[in-house]
Formats: C-alpha cells, sequence, structure tokens
C-alpha cells in the first residue's frame, strides 16, 4: 500500500482503527517534519515516544512516535524499525516538539536507543551511574545483572544531589543555592563516580 | 548447713536492690514519654501511604498514641515510618534521613514492599529496607490496614518500653555504614534478598 507520506515505507492500519506508518530511520526527520507542518496533516502533539523489543530476536526493535492533531482531532502512529544488531540510533525529534525531550530520554534509559541531537540525553529513571545496562531490553536479567549486595553498595554510593544538570538548576535560579562546592562539581559535569564493577 | 562467712544473694537484701529500683524508676519514666510521645517522620512511597494517612486521619487517629505531631523534618523525628517500597534510587535519600534523625531513633518497616521487596523482585528495588537502615518494627499486609500499622505503633511502644537506659548496647548505638559503604555484610545483604514464594519460579537469566 503506497502512501503520500513522504519516506514511508509501508502503511498499516492498527487493531483499533489507527493508521502506522512505518519510516526509514534516515528519513525520520524528513517525514516528521512533513506530518508536523503540511496543511491538512498538522499533526501539532506529540502524545508519546516508546519503543517495542520482541521475544523474536530476528524482529528489529521499534520506535513508536504518537502523534495527534489537537485541530483536526486526529491520531497517527510513525514506526522506525532498528536492527539490534546495528547501531541502534535515530533522529531526535525534539526540534520539532521540544516535548520529546524527557520521552527520549526515557527511551534511551530504557533501551539504550541514542537519539541523535538530543540536546540532554542523560538517564531519566535511573541514576546516572547505573552501570548494569538497559532495563527494558530483552537480554536484560529481570533482577538486574549484579549481586543484591552490590546493587545496594552502588546505590548506597550514588549521591542523590547529583541528578540535576546547570541547565535544570539555572531555572528559578537554584543554582545559586547551592554550595559552591557543589556548583562546581556540577559545572565540571561531575555527578558521582562510577561504581567499579564486581570483581573488578 | 551454710558455713560461717558464707553470704546469701537475695535480690532483696542486695546492696545492689536499690540502686536497681532506681535505674528501673529512671527508666520507667524515660521509656513512657519516649514511647507516648513518638513523632513519625512519614517516609510514603506508594499504596502504604494511603493507609498510613487513614491512621493519621480522625478514624483511626495515632494522635491517641502521641503521635499528634507528625515530623516532615528527620531532625525533629523519633520514628521513621518506611510506608511503601523503596527504589535503589531512594536507597541513599531513606539512608541520609534516617542519619538526620537525632538518637533515640526506631524504624517502622509498613507493609511488604518495605519489609521484603513483595512483588517487585527486580532490578530496581530494594529488598527489604532492613538492608539500608536497622528495622525495629515489620507490619505486614499488601497494604497493611490501619489496624495493622496501629498494632505495630503499639508493639513498637512495647518494645520501647523495654529498653533500658543503663544497657547502651542493646538498642542505641549508632548503625554505622561499614567503609564500603554497607550497613551488612553482602553475604548477609545477598541471603535476605534471596526470592521466596511466587519469585522462586523467576530466574535471573529470563
Amino acid at each position: 500500500m503506497t502512501s503520500p507520506v513522504p519516506g514511508a515505507l509501508r502503511t498499516e492500519v492498527a487493531r483499533d482503527g489507527e493508521t502506522i506508518v512505518f519510516v526509514a530511520p534516515e528519513r525520520l526527520l524528513e517525514t516528521m517534519k512533513w506530518l508536523k507542518e503540511t496543511p491538512g496533516q498538522e499533526f501539532d502533539y506529540l502524545v508519546d515516544v516508546t519503543a517495542v523489543e520482541f521475544r523474536d530476536r530476528e524482529r528489529p526493535l521499534q520506535v513508536v512516535y504518537f502523534l495527534r492533531s489537537l485541530t483536526r482531532k486526529a491520531d497517527v502512529r510513525v514506526k522506525v524499525e532498528l536492527n539490534a544488531s546495528a547501531e541502534l540510533a535515530v533522529d531526535s525529534v525534539y526540534s520539532l516538539w521540544h516535548g520529546a525531550d524527557w520521552l527520549e530520554r526515557e527511551v534511551f534509559d530504557m533501551f539504550g536507543i541514542t537519539f541523535r541531537g538530543h540536546p540532554d540525553l542523560r538517564r531519566i529513571l535511573m541514576w546516572e551511574t547505573y552501570a548494569e545496562g538497559y532495563p527494558l531490553r530483552k537480554n536484560f536479567p529481570l533482577r538486574g545483572r549484579f549481586s543484591r549486595a552490590e546493587q545496594v553498595r552502588q546505590a548506597l554510593n550514588a549521591n542523590p544531589e547529583a541528578h540535576y544538570s546547570m541547565e535544570e538548576l539555572s531555572i528559578a535560579d537554584a543554582g545559586g543555592d547551592l554550595p559552591e562546592d557543589m556548583r562546581e562539581r556540577l559545572r565540571r559535569g561531575e555527578r558521582g563516580t562510577i561504581p567499579e564493577p564486581p570483581g573488578a | 548447713m551454710k558455713r560461717v562467712g558464707e553470704t546469701t544473694e537475695v535480690s532483696g537484701q542486695s546492696p545492689n536492690y536499690l540502686v536497681a529500683k532506681f535505674q528501673d524508676l529512671v527508666d520507667w519514666v524515660v521509656n513512657s514519654s519516649r514511647a507516648n510521645s513518638l513523632w513519625p517522620m512519614p517516609f510514603g512511597t506508594a499504596c502504604c501511604a494511603i493507609e498510613f494517612m487513614a491512621t493519621a486521619a480522625s478514624r483511626f487517629d495515632f494522635a491517641r498514641f502521641g503521635m499528634e505531631r507528625q515530623a516532615f523534618s528527620p531532625r525533629q523525628a523519633d520514628v521513621l515510618i518506611c510506608a511503601g517500597r523503596l527504589p535503589f534510587k531512594l536507597a541513599p535519600v531513606i539512608r541520609r534521613i534516617y542519619d538526620q534523625m537525632p538518637q533515640p531513633k526506631w524504624v517502622i518497616s509498613m507493609g511488604a514492599c518495605a519489609s521484603t521487596g513483595g512483588i517487585f523482585d527486580n532490578y530496581a528495588m530494594v529488598q527489604g529496607i532492613d538492608t539500608i537502615v536497622p528495622v525495629d518494627v515489620y507490619v505486614p499486609g499488601c497494604p497493611p490496614r490501619p489496624e495493622g500499622l496501629l498494632y505495630g505503633i503499639l508493639l513498637l511502644h512495647k518494645k520501647i518500653k523495654g529498653e533500658s537506659l543503663f544497657d547502651h548496647v542493646r538498642r542505641r548505638d549508632e548503625q554505622l555504614l561499614d567503609e564500603k559503604g554497607l550497613r551488612l555484610p553482602p553475604e548477609t545483604i545477598d541471603e535476605i534478598s534471596e526470592p521466596f514464594g511466587n519469585s522462586v519460579h523467576q530466574f535471573r537469566s529470563s
């Protein structure tokens, strides 16, 4: 089935009646720009960004974008398929929807998919020195890779105050209230030490 | 038959009798004061916190037991009530809160998740807050009803009333972290974090 959407590989209709557009990774940004800015499309609201990895190891990972047009009251899903054997990277849509900031950070945190051009791609749910991998990947063991004692040790040694970037602290001048040494550490980009892996 | 010079220890006649009685009196006064004016530091992270709020509200009203003032600053609190599951990301936070509380301090672990990890036997969750801070009373339940928490608080009263000012080794020593930053030996943490119940059917590799 051919589609008028530029860069679309194929389209499907989901069980709930929504249209799913599959896009080649290298043309994602172009497609998204077209969907957002073309009159008659106007998908001005990025609802969610998430990813799927299937139990079947042969199937590629999918990055899923949920778009909504608030004026037209219409929805569309855009999917990008990424081969797990290749580099897991896709262009960031932050330049189109700033709301993609934390959504892409979450996908990065949970799946390890890199978003090129994202302004601040850090872990968002797990702490930044988390060294066990990407929890929602199928090859990630449910209880984590390290022993419980090692997990407790790393958690207790994490610095709970180092989770903010200088940019976040600059909002409402929160950085001005910090002690000088902490401001210095944040300026250097230091967010606690990465713990030694067990047995090292 | 007793020989001349041999003494018999009878507590009623012991020279320590008065001292012991005095210590009992001091302990009774101090412990009653402490037990009946516990200021809770609520550390609510999940649905247990809803039951905790119900316990604090007028129907169950733990102010009846001297917990009128909830201390939202750890520096003015006596008992830390961890209500809800504790992710590893919050482990240093609860540890710091515990460290900031003045002595004497007690901890109630409220609910299955705080006590054992509960249903969350996964990569993100602490398997029992006793791997982070020492716990005095475990309240089981998912979540425990307010009556359950009140029972736990009354058990803590009983425990406090059994303490003694003159026996420091029993309870009130600072529970410091070792050089690795752990409260317990690693083997002990691994052991008490072992899966049990339904979660033994999961595998680390699955």
